[in-house]
């Protein structure tokens, strides 16, 4: 290639400390995750805030993957579009790549891939003889492949002036079980700064100034967060069909439950883990389980959800409770299953005929996704019902930097179970009455030994006293009790957080992972452009009265979502009736993680400015 | 107003007490409401039976089943257990999480050859390849009852529906499959034939694993008529059974000779034994390849072989596989359940 793209040479730059990202673009399969995340690691435990991103293909070896991180002073964790630094490992995009980077950016690239440094000027160039340095710090080369990843993370540590203690500290603590894997890594990293700092000359500004804004933080992903909120929120049934990216949910869920929930007394299990068959079967044995009485949850995506729906309806009429996560992605079939979305919110909510309606939880960050896990199963059980906790594959499957988790306050809510005890007091007992006014029936468990304890479970078709009937005003009846039920609901779930400016016309509501993005927008419009937004973050459906007085008490709403048709921005608009001319679509659908700057431009645009 | 449980006959002799002092109208359901005639209520009467005789605790009893005519009949035994009428084709699930939350249940599942061989196929298999401990019955008529006698996947070639027409396929023998997917307790029999089906049900409770009993079960409005294979007429022409089976429970020891050749016994891991008496030539219930050779037979040459087809009481189950505490998950205290403040400090560390 000769043509050149941007002719100018890059001008000497005032240093950047601890604002820039970082993407390194290489094969999938090639190992590249750990180096990537002892990156990653480096920087936030010399107290930088960061984020890294994975981007990768639905592919196990051989495809294009990208994986970004980006460190940046104010805590802005949000993907940013525009790429500071690029490491080129991957022949195959090494060109498209490069084109895509902003002028003045840096590219650091391995000497065997055809690149000529002519063809951008405006970059920051350096060529890097990985093949080289491999083969005199790693004497086994069947090693080398997976150590050439750490020399990268060497080099960058020298460039960008990242402690290297820091990043052996990361590996140490990585591999603490395997302590030789460590010393090959630490020799890489090592042998990668030795090099770069004999043969190359700082040219660009990127710098790490250590900082203090990540003491008490994690770095944790969303699966993880969320399985280890259901082991400590008492999980005994976990079944689960594989899918990307909730697999990572489940193996997660399992991995916590060997190490954590086996009796000491007796040496045993105190919870059972089925692979089902398929997602019909999965959460057929979470509602036979609930129904037996364990805590049992599921973990799917769309496709996923699509295939539970009949059973999820039954969960709803026979009141059943049941946890399902939602790690949701694009796309049934092939297509973009490892690309993010926030895509099920009209399914989930209405899932099944009839006139269903299921409860959302919408963690934002890890912590929540810790702390929802927990609510989710003490919901299901208290309404007896299906309750979703969704998350997304941005959330789910990458690296965030989160508040430690907070233990549980509360014991665990097992809802309205009628013990024997219960029963001999009452003297009696009717499965679908609603004793309390809430709507929420009392039950009881299959094995309870008391002459009124049994009830027969069927769908809609049944009384007060779970006997079958056709006729129209038990069915009504029934349905008016399960609407009364669902309105209870808004009070019990998690409500907004909301943030009012003063003499601010329009109001953001965003929900899940467009959260950091729509903060950071926030900022964005304020100090660029003059504009005040307040922001209303949900964090669960059904919605409550402060959803409908925020929306009230702006001029124009916007809902900031990742999906194409505004799913939340309906749901809503069904919510608030004739204020619904007020709520306005921000909706980002590309497979990647939405950004501030998009919102930003979008708002912009739409307000004329 | 109609009563809720239909009011129980109790002539004299069935007001004998059981080993827990409960008498059979305990473990009565509702009144059935099947067509009159229909074999699935001979069933369930059987089924009544056979907990009563074993003294199962009927609290214990978790009744599951999918859609369909069979499908209701959980409504109609043992009302003071729990029942649980799932969606069409999903009891095994429904089953398996119930066995899951509270492995101490007496779990048993009816279901018909259309929720089974059709639409449950998928979660009848991954039922049998696991080993669930419950009883699994499929009332087979070959044909959709409850919703107006379309042919099932069970109905023989040839078969000819209500309105004259043959049906066009070979059935689907859920037996032979039973056995191939390792099944360790596969039985055979006939609606009208109460006395092998009360014997193949108290062994099947003795069982520990999957037990799954096919019992012909004619469909009196829509599949007994001339031409049919699933007839009573047609069944009672053509049953042959295997053996005469004889149960006897851990609690009612008595001691008979093993004749070889004759007579031979199977014990269960609660020390119940069924004793098989040779009819015609001598069968091995224990032998696999023999009872898939049988099988095989029995479908080349159309016959209607009753009574334990294959046995294996040794085979691992579900549950034992899954190791679990004792108590059933559904009621272990927080204690159990919630990890202590120090394992998240832990786990919090590690990720800092």
């Amino acid at each position: 290639m000769t043509t050149s793209l941007a002719p100018d040479k890059p001008k000497v730059q005032a240093p950047v400390i601890n604002d820039f990202s970082i993407e390194v673009a290489t094969v999938n399969g090639s190992g590249s995750q750990t180096a990537n995340n002892m990156l990653m690691r480096s920087i936030f435990q010399m107290g930088v805030p960061c984020s890294g991103k994975n981007l990768f293909p639905s592919n196990i070896a051989g495809l294009p993957t990208w994986f970004t991180i980006r460190a940046n002073k104010d805590g802005y964790i949000a993907r940013k579009a525009e790429l500071d630094i690029l490491v080129c490992m991957n022949p195959d995009t090494v060109f498209e790549d490069i084109q895509n980077l902003r002028s003045g950016a840096v590219c650091l690239y391995n000497e065997e891939l055809p690149v000529n440094e002519d063809i951008r000027k405006d970059l920051t160039w350096y060529k890097i003889p990985f093949a080289r340095i491999v083969k005199e710090c790693c004497p086994d080369a069947k090693l080398r492949r997976l150590v050439t990843n750490m020399i990268y993370v060497g080099v960058l540590d020298f460039l960008l002036e990242i402690d290297l203690q820091e990043t052996f500290k990361a590996l140490k603590k990585n591999f603490a079980r395997k302590p030789k894997a460590a010393d090959v890594n630490i020799v890489a990293a090592q042998a990668g700064y030795d090099w770069a700092k004999a043969n190359l000359v700082k040219r660009d500004p990127f710098r790490v100034q250590r900082m203090n804004k990540t003491q008490g933080k994690i770095i944790i992903d969303g699966t993880s967060a969320a399985a280890l909120g259901a082991v400590f929120a008492g999980v005994t049934v976990l079944t689960w069909y594989p899918i990307t990216p909730s697999s990572s949910l489940c193996e997660a869920m399992i991995d916590y439950l060997n190490e954590y929930r086996m009796d000491k007394a007796t040496g045993k299990a105190t919870f059972a883990v089925v692979q089902a068959e398929d997602e019909l079967a999965s959460i057929g044995m979470v509602l036979g389980a609930s129904w037996a009485g364990a805590r049992a949850c599921t973990a799917t995506a769309g496709p996923g959800i699509s295939l539970m729906s009949e059973f999820i309806g039954l969960s709803y009429y026979a009141e059943i409770p049941a946890v399902i996560f939602d790690v949701q992605r694009t796309g049934p079939s092939t297509g973009l299953p490892t690309r993010t979305m926030q895509g099920d919110i009209r399914q989930c909510s209405g899932a099944s005929h009839g006139d269903t309606k299921h409860p959302l939880l919408f963690p934002s960050d890890p912590s929540e996704a810790f702390d929802m896990a927990g609510q989710a199963f003490d919901l299901a059980e208290r309404f007896q019902t299906t309750v979703f906790v969704m998350l997304d594959l941005d959330l789910g499957m990458n690296n965030w930097m989160s508040d430690a988790f907070n233990y549980p306050t509360k014991p665990l809510d097992r809802g309205k179970v009628l013990s024997v005890e219960d029963l001999k007091r009452l003297g009696k007992f009717e499965r679908y009455r609603d004793v309390d006014g809430d709507g929420i029936p009392y039950r009881t468990l299959p094995g309870t030994d008391h002459p009124i304890a049994s009830y027969f479970t069927r769908g809609s078709g049944h009384n007060e006293k779970a006997l079958y009937s056709e006729k129209p005003h038990d069915y009504k009846n029934n349905m008016d009790r399960l609407a009364r039920k669902f309105e209870t609901f808004r009070a019990h779930v998690p409500g907004p957080v909301v943030e009012y400016e003063p003499g601010a016309e329009i109001g953001f509501i965003a929900f899940g992972t467009s959260h950091a993005a729509t903060q950071e927008s926030r900022d964005q419009l304020r100090n660029e452009k003059g504009v005040k937004t307040s922001y209303l973050r949900l964090r669960a459906y059904p919605f409550n009265q402060a959803v409908r007085d925020f929306i009230s008490r702006h001029k124009h709403v916007y809902v900031i979502e990742q999906n194409r048709d505004g799913q939340m921005r309906d749901l809503l608009a069904l919510e608030v009736g004739g204020e619904c001319t007020k709520l306005r679509r921000v909706n980002h659908y590309t497979g990647v993680a939405i950004d501030a700057r998009f919102i930003t431009n979008t708002v912009l645009s739409q307000e004329g400015k | 107003m109609a009563p809720e449980i239909a009011t129980p006959q109790v002539p004299a002799e069935q007001r004998k007490q059981n080993r827990l002092g409960l008498i059979l109208p305990d473990y009565q359901g509702s009144a059935s409401t099947l067509c009159a005639g229909c074999g699935h209520d001979s069933i369930t009467n059987q089924i009544i039976r056979a907990y009563f005789e074993m003294g199962i605790p009927p609290h214990m009893v978790a009744k599951m089943s999918g859609i369909g005519c069979s499908s209701k009949t959980p409504a109609y035994f043992v009302n003071k257990g729990h029942g649980f009428n799932a969606v069409h084709g999903r009891m095994p699930a429904i089953a398996t999480g119930a066995v899951l939350g509270n492995k101490h249940l007496y779990t048993i599942g009816v279901s018909g050859d259309g929720d089974t061989a059709s639409i449950g196929m998928g979660q009848f298999v991954h039922l049998l390849h696991r080993n669930v401990p419950m009883i699994y019955i499929m009332e087979n008529n070959g044909v959709y009852g409850l919703t107006k006698g379309q042919f099932s996947a069970t109905a023989d070639l040839g078969s000819k529906s209500k309105w004259g027409k043959d049906n066009p396929a070979e059935p689907i023998d859920c037996c032979a499959m039973a056995v191939e997917l390792g099944c360790a307790f596969v039985a055979r029999s006939f609606s009208g034939d109460t006395k092998q089906m009360l014997a193949i049900f108290k062994a099947a409770l003795a069982h520990k694993g999957t037990a799954f009993i096919d019992i012909v079960s004619p469909c009196i409005t829509f599949n007994n008529h001339e031409g049919s294979t699933k007839s009573y007429k047609w069944a009672k022409d053509h049953e042959e059974q295997i053996h005469e089976i004889g149960f006897v429970p851990f609690f009612e020891q008595v001691e008979a000779e093993v004749k070889p050749g004759e007579t031979r016994e199977v014990q269960f891991q609660d020390g119940s034994r069924v004793r098989f008496k040779a009819v015609g030539k001598d069968y091995d219930p224990t032998n696999k390849e023999q009872a898939l050779s049988e099988l095989f037979k029995t479908q080349k040459e159309r016959s209607f072989l009753t009574g334990i087809l294959y046995l294996n009481p040794k085979q691992k189950d579900f549950c034992t596989e899954l190791d679990t505490v004792d108590p059933p998950l559904a009621t272990l205290p927080e204690s159990l359940t919630r990890p202590p403040k120090e394992v998240l400090e832990e786990v919090m560390e590690r990720l800092r």
